[in-house]
Formats: structure tokens, sequence, C-alpha cells
């Protein structure tokens, strides 16, 4: 038997070195630090005039916080392969503390977007929305994220089937190649970054490309090997 | 460490416009006493990095400047830098351009002029009056400060090359050592740099090539140790740590135009009409500041620059 994240009950209990208790509250205050060091960092920047995040303080804050929503996104992927590389199953179960943390730094980085930075402007709103390929692919990324912070409770995965909600958060793949378009086409010139994250992800979907098509494989090649 | 706090210029700092007119009429008067004897006295600013003083000044002729504009920190003047020799982040030249040399430094005065020369800096500044100028500043990326520049005409310095009928154009190159400048090292931009302009926006007034900054001698990480500032252009167009001047009679390529002809065009004049296909340009945000300022035709410089392009569609040329 498989539940929703793909773990046999065999697994559980032959493979994996269990989690040590700490790990999950280690694991959450971390993964809390770098918002809590942007934002003190953007109102210490803009009320107090110091320098944390440089001389433009909501850009870099912007931008920073951005990263984060896509290391985050990049985590969620690698646990996956992590698991399947280590045995340690429950990691499993983080995916949605890194999926979460991702759609929480979203949120900060969209919100620093709307308020800080175009302050609310109406009118560049608008026109960053139906003009700027990068906006909307962005918001495109966003939207499609909503879905998958509100299924992420147990209580979700029992109510869609594990086969429906796994294939509602397939939707995970996209929204991590849109997050690096997004930030490709944003940067001026160097294009360093954003072919960072682009290996990462390309690395985390190829893995899984590669899985899905040797288990096609493999039963192909058992059939032939089976026939006369 | 942040000098901040303390450094806000005070209106009273800003040397007022009177006191410089005097300089000026001092400053031909003394011409036959000679330069050093000026510089001796205070009169002439200095371009020695002895004689310059130990805490940055906001010293100048404010050109432009709106009601609410003030000098914007040292601080931020020499750490938020795009100058992507040294690096594609703001903070990169501060750090990488430390050990730039910036003397013995030669700049080439050819092409289409009477008078090609390869100049000493030196030698280059000597014969013109070098000017403290507070100037606003607009980045194409829409970020803006006020900063208090020290120079010299660039028409002062075009008039001497004797530029022949043929001219139409001038060019600026950046030094191109990829030794001392990682950034030549990446293909981030064709290396080296190129700027351009035509003859007459050369000949402006307005257009200022600097040597110094807060009444000190130019930073590395600000062009040292000669740049252009032209400030109804996006940033960009100023271009640093200048060794070539020449004239010519086709449109120079530029850099940034190289990289993406479709984002950065050839006049590169600050129009808040006229969007950057990824930002709105519309309004900027001050250095220094929360909420966003509205951006100025020509960054505020209208009056002395609006005349060069009439009858031109801005929105073909931006």
């Amino acid at each position: 038997m498989r539940d929703a994240e793909g773990i046999r009950e065999s697994d559980l209990t032959i493979r994996s070195i269990r989690e040590p208790k700490w790990f999950p509250a280690v694991l959450i205050v971390l993964c809390c630090v770098p918002a809590v060091l942007a934002s003190g960092a953007m109102a210490s920047d803009i009320i107090a005039h110091t320098r944390y995040f440089g001389s433009n303080p909501v850009k870099e804050g912007e931008h920073f916080l951005g990263e984060w929503t896509l290391r985050f996104i990049i985590a969620s992927l690698a646990v996956t392969p992590l698991r399947q590389v280590t045995g340690w199953n429950w990691l499993a179960k983080h995916r949605r503390t890194f999926g979460l943390f991702a759609f929480g730094y979203l949120m900060l980085h969209w919100l620093t977007y709307a308020l800080l930075d175009v302050q609310l402007n109406r009118g560049d709103l608008v026109k960053d929305l139906t003009k700027r390929p990068y906006i909307m692919i962005g918001m495109a990324a966003l939207l499609l994220m909503i879905p998958l912070a509100l299924t992420s409770t147990r209580n979700s995965i029992r109510r869609l089937g594990g086969k429906r909600w796994n294939r509602l958060h397939m939707l995970i793949y996209p929204i991590a190649i849109l997050g690096v378009i997004h930030f490709w086409l944003g940067v001026k010139k160097d294009i360093t970054d954003p072919l960072l994250y682009g290996v990462c992800v390309a690395a985390l979907l190829g893995w899984r490309v590669v899985r899905w098509w040797s288990r096609r494989e493999a039963p192909h090649a058992a059939t032939l090997a089976g026939a006369p | 460490m942040p000098i901040r706090s303390n450094h806000e210029p005070t209106s009273s700092e800003i040397t007022p416009e009177t006191l410089y007119v005097d300089r000026r009429t001092f400053l031909a008067a003394a011409g036959a006493i000679g330069a050093g004897a000026v510089a001796a006295l205070g009169g002439m600013p200095s371009l020695v990095a002895a004689q310059q003083p130990q805490e940055p000044q906001a010293v100048g002729k404010p050109y432009g400047l709106q009601p609410d504009d003030k000098p914007t920190p040292w601080e931020d003047v020499t750490t938020y830098n795009n100058f992507y020799e040294f690096g594609t982040d703001k903070g990169d030249p501060s750090q990488n351009a430390k050990n730039f040399k910036t003397r013995p430094w030669t700049v080439r005065v050819d092409g289409l002029v009477n008078k090609p020369a390869d100049y000493q800096l030196e030698d280059f500044l000597k014969p013109s009056v070098v000017e403290d100028r507070i100037y606003r500043h607009r980045c194409v990326e829409a970020w803006s400060m006020v900063i208090p520049w020290r120079g010299i005409p660039l028409a002062d310095m075009i008039r001497r090359a004797e530029p022949n009928s043929k001219a139409k154009f001038v060019e600026f190159t950046t030094l191109m050592d990829p030794k001392q400048m990682p950034g030549e090292r990446s293909g981030v931009l064709p290396w080296p740099y190129t700027e351009g302009l035509r003859l007459d926006e050369a000949q402006n007034p307005l257009a200022l090539l600097a040597v110094g900054v807060y009444g000190r001698v130019l930073p590395n990480q600000n062009g040292a140790p000669l740049r252009l500032v032209l400030p109804w252009k996006y940033g960009f167009k100023s271009i640093k740590s200048i060794v070539r001047i020449r004239l010519t009679d086709a449109m120079p390529k530029t850099a940034w135009n190289q990289a993406a002809a479709n984002e950065y065009g050839f006049y590169s004049n600050v129009n808040p009409t006229v969007d950057h296909p990824r930002w709105s340009q519309a309004t900027e945000r001050r250095i220094g500041e929360f909420f966003k300022r509205k951006t100025l035709m020509f960054n505020g410089y209208a009056e002395q620059v609006a005349s060069m392009y009439t009858g031109m569609d801005l929105r073909k040329n931006f």
C-alpha cells in the first residue's frame, strides 16, 4: 500500500532511520530565520536609515524574499529524491513544511512588491499585470500555488484521494519552472543567479523523468524477456 | 560604517550661487597669477588627493534641483553603484575597485579633429576651470540620487580638440583591462564599454567630465579617474573610467544598446512617458526615501536640453 506521499508501509519500518525528535521544530525555526531577518532589515532601513539591505532596501528585500521562495520550492522538490537515495522516509512529511514556507515567502515577496515597491499604484499594477511578461509569469505561479497551499492538510489528502491529490500537487513542477523564468526575465543582464536556480530545478525534475522512464521501461523489458 | 547621520549636509553647506559667480570672476582675474597659487589659496577646487578634505562635502552650484532635493549621502553615492566592469551587484564596485590603478592615466582624443592627442590626465584637465555642480541623477532602473560632482565642461575639451566639419558624433570608451576589471572577463556586456552622444549634446553646457564627487577625488567605484555626467539622460550614458574620446561622422555603437536594443536606445533621455519594456519610468525611488517621486521630463533639465530634440519622436528615439 502507498499513501498519498508514495511511501510503502514497509519502508517506514524497515529502511528508515528514525527522525530525530527535535528535527521538525528546529526546521521550522530555521525556515523562519530569513523572513525575520528580511522584515527586520527592511523596517530598520526604511525607518531608521540603516543599510542592512544597502541603499535600496525595498528592491533588495523584494529580491531576497523572491530568492528564498525559489529556495523553498527547490527544497520541497529535493525531498523525494533525497528520500529515495537515503531511505530516510520521514523526510516525506517535510515536503509540506517546505511547500508551505515557499508559499509564505511568496506572499511576503508579493506584499513587498505590491505595498512597498509599487505602493499600490493602481496604474502601475495594472500595467505590470497586462504588459510585463515577467510579472505575468510570476503572478501565474502565485495563483497556481494557492490551491496547493489550501490542500496541504492531511484532511485534504483524504478528501481528494491520494491519486487526485498527487496529481494536483504536480502543479509544483510548472510552478518551479515559472518561478525560474520569472527571475530570469526580471534581471537586467547578468543571468548567473537565475541560471543556478534553473539548473537545480532542471536536475530535480530530470531525476523524476528518469525514474518515471526507467519504471515504465522495466515492466516492458520483463514482458519481453518473458516472451518465448 | 554609516556616516550618514552626521553628514546630512545643511543648506548652509551648499555654496550659494552668488559665491560661485564671484569665484569665476576671481578665477579669471587670477589666471595670470597661476593655477597653483589659486589652488593654494583655496580658490580652485583641488584635484590632488593629498589636498582633498577628509570629510565629504556637499559643495557646488545647484543645477536644476527641485525645492526638496537634498544631496544623497556620500555612503550611498559610493556604495550603490552600477559599474559592471567591477561586478553586477550594486555593492561589487566598491568592493572590487579598491586597488584599481588610476595613475598614470592617458586619454586619447582623436577622430575627426584637427588636434588629435594623447594626454596625461593632468594635462588634459589643466586648461579648464574645475567646477563643483550639484546634479540630479536618474538611473534607468528607476532609482535616483542628487550628487555633488566636480569636473570640467565637456564642451571645453571638445572645443580644444577642434572638431572638423565632418564630425557629427562623439564616442567614448572605457578602459579595457580584464586583469584589473574582473567584470570584463564575463560576457555580460560587449567590452570595452562604449557610449556616444550627438556633437550638439556633447557641447551642451550641462555635460560634465567629472573627476571628483563631494569635494573629493572620484572614488574608483564612481568611475575614476574621469567619467561623464549627463544629468538629463539615464545613468548608464554617463560612461566611467574614460580612456578615449573620438569624434565621428557615424552614430557610435553603445554598450547597452548592443546588449539589448529593444530596452536601451542611443538617446536614453530621461522620459517619464516612455516606459522601459519591463518597468514604468513614470516614477522613481530617491535613494534614502520611501515614497516614490514623479520622474521629470529630461530629469528636470528640459529648459536646458529640450530644444536639442524638437521635432523628434521621443518614443522612437528612446
